[in-house]
């Protein structure tokens, strides 16, 4: 059974009409005060997901719990030890944020006596105390998705889902939400289960991490410990004028086995690690080829996903829109 | 928390909604009374007609603005709600502990608010111009409540649209639907003066017909008690059907376990 403030899950399945597997049997287990970050493209299955263990959307076979409560059978219960912010920013544009605080705060049973007080620390954490007056529909995308977190947060729950909770923001905005995302999980013990297609975003918040490609997890663990399954650096160059990228290609493929790289570099996977730097040089320049650029790149999440995968996380969101397009 | 409270609550947000919507408010009485000041004096020689029943062809149509500010009534409780849906602020609020039934009663208390509020003004613009209702004020105020659950009803029905289809542009198509059925009612005739057969076998067959008739009655005949019970079933019937088709289609929105 899982914590009283932690998730677990065993065999989750979600299929939609034309047998579409969205979920295709997803084992979980987040332990309380963890930030879990679920990793993959558009179309993953992550907010699925979400959308099963929030209570939203029963699951076709498989069960969960959080917080200790069945998802199927503890609907209600579940409901009032979650919070969640949703991938839409869901809020009423006709509404102020204080308003929005006040409704959520008596949705939830909390006493009138309270809401104005609690309504008041929440907007003051997420800095929208001069705006609290104001009606949503001014609101800039960065402050939609602090007030909704300041909505999910309401009634004080003890395990918060974030569902791409900073997808279209600006880098100050983003960086504000991740200042407070760890704080409530250090300072708070909130456990919580962020959703995001953000390489830099998982790696920089989460404890641990999941990625979901075509509804299965693909591969799950510490940031580091990731990263260390993979083991060896990327070594890109970029071809100044008069050389070709075929004759870059054809000299690094020497040294380890080619993967993404930008669209004018050619990159490979070192076989023997930095040591192998050195020798690619005096091949390169032993073959007269000019370089724009040459860069070592430390093992990252994405290449986590494209060993997993054998795609990239950039070209995976890609690849699923076209087919959800098609 | 009762579910009463929450009713309350939902109320009161969609009653602060409408009222910061200058369309939802400015066109349920504006257009109302003026197709009431239009038809009135382009349709007053039918009170010359043999057996029509009253003088005042104005007394005759002030119930038309009753139903169609409801019929606006439909638009806004479906359109609300429809905007709901496509935001995700209806999943916010399955994720609080807010009961379904709570959900629609309330969104209709704010209709019924909205209604009450149009009808009183319907009502001061004919004693304005000059009509006398002939039932008094018990009459008026059961013509308020009769004309507020007429709105209550039609809601329903647009709340049930809304929940079925998530869409306001097909709550918005609604509108003309029921715009056609309100002229395809004794709405500027009594139907017995009706001389175009199909159009008094439509009328007949149209309840509008009898909530205009029940609406009608309280203003220029009195208590006719028979016109008031078939407009206060007719309301009921269609208030309560579009309750139940409303929380049947939100049982199916929300799968929320």
């Amino acid at each position: 059974m899982a914590d009283a403030h932690g998730i677990e899950a065993e065999e989750l399945v979600r299929t939609f009409k034309g047998d579409i597997r969205a979920v295709d049997g997803i084992d979980l287990r987040v332990e309380p005060g963890e930030i879990y970050g679920f990793l993959g493209p558009n179309g993953a299955g992550k907010s699925t997901t979400v959308h099963m263990l929030t209570t939203l959307l029963p699951p076709t076979s498989g069960t969960a719990r959080v917080a200790g409560f069945d998802i199927v059978k503890e609907g209600p219960k579940v409901r009032s030890s979650i919070g969640a912010a949703l991938q839409e920013a869901a809020l009423d544009n006709l509404l102020t944020g204080r308003e929005h605080l006040n409704l959520q705060c008596a949705l939830h049973g909390i006493p009138r006596s309270e809401r104005r007080a609690r309504s008041q620390e929440l907007l003051e954490r997420v800095g929208l105390t001069l705006a609290a007056d104001r009606k949503v529909g001014g609101y800039s995308g960065g402050m939609k998705r602090r007030l909704d977190l300041a909505l999910a947060l309401a009634h004080r729950p003890t395990i918060l889902f974030l569902d791409e909770p900073t997808t279209g923001l600006d880098v100050q905005s983003r960086s504000a939400l991740w200042a407070e995302v760890a704080r409530l999980a250090r300072d708070d013990g909130v456990t919580i289960f962020l959703t995001t297609q953000y390489l830099e975003e998982a790696d920089a918040l989460a404890d641990r991490v999941g990625i979901i490609d075509h509804g299965q997890i693909v591969a799950e663990g510490t940031p580091a410990q990731l990263k260390a399954q993979i083991g060896r650096p990327t070594v890109e160059a970029v071809p100044a004028d008069g050389s070709t990228p075929e004759a870059i290609a054809r000299i690094l493929e020497q040294f380890g086995e080619p993967t993404g790289g930008s669209p004018k570099g050619v990159a490979v996977r070192l076989e023997h690690g930095v040591e192998d730097l050195a020798g690619i040089i005096r091949a390169l320049d032993a073959e007269g080829i000019k370089l724009e650029n040459l860069e070592l790149h430390a093992p990252s999440l994405d290449d986590v996903f494209l060993a997993k995968t054998g795609r990239s996380l950039e070209g995976a969101a890609e690849e699923e829109e076209a087919e959800a397009e098609a | 928390m009762s579910a009463l409270a929450q009713v309350g609550y939902v109320a009161r947000r969609s009653v602060l909604r409408t009222a910061r919507q200058p369309a939802n408010i400015i066109f349920p009485f504006v257009f109302p009374t003026a197709l009431l000041a239009v038809t009135s004096a382009g349709l007053s020689p039918a009170t010359k007609i043999p057996g029509f029943p009253t003088d005042s062809f104005l007394a005759f149509f002030l119930a038309f603005p009753f139903i169609q500010g409801a019929l606006f009534a439909t638009m806004n409780a479906g359109t609300d709600l429809a905007r709901d849906i496509q935001s995700g602020f209806l999943n916010r609020l399955a994720l609080t502990p807010l009961h379904g039934g709570a959900l629609i009663v309330g969104q209709l208390g704010g209709i019924a608010v909205l209604a009450f509020v149009q009808n009183c003004y319907y009502l001061a613009v004919g004693l304005i111009v000059g009509v006398r209702l002939e039932s008094g004020i018990v009459g008026a105020i059961v013509l308020l409540i009769l004309a507020t659950g007429v709105a209550i009803a039609f809601g329903a029905l647009g709340a049930f649209f809304a929940l079925r289809t998530g869409s306001g542009e097909a709550v918005q198509g609604l509108f003309p639907l029921l715009f056609v059925g309100l002229f395809l009612s004794s709405m500027n005739l009594p139907r017995n003066l009706i001389e175009t057969d199909w159009f008094r076998i439509v009328a007949t067959f149209n309840p509008i017909s009898y909530l205009i008739e029940g609406l009608r009655s309280l203003i220029i005949a009195g208590w006719d008690w028979e016109a008031l019970g078939l407009a206060f079933g007719f309301a009921a019937v269609l208030a309560g059907a579009s309750m139940v088709l409303a929380s049947w289609a939100l049982r199916l929105r929300l799968t929320r376990t």
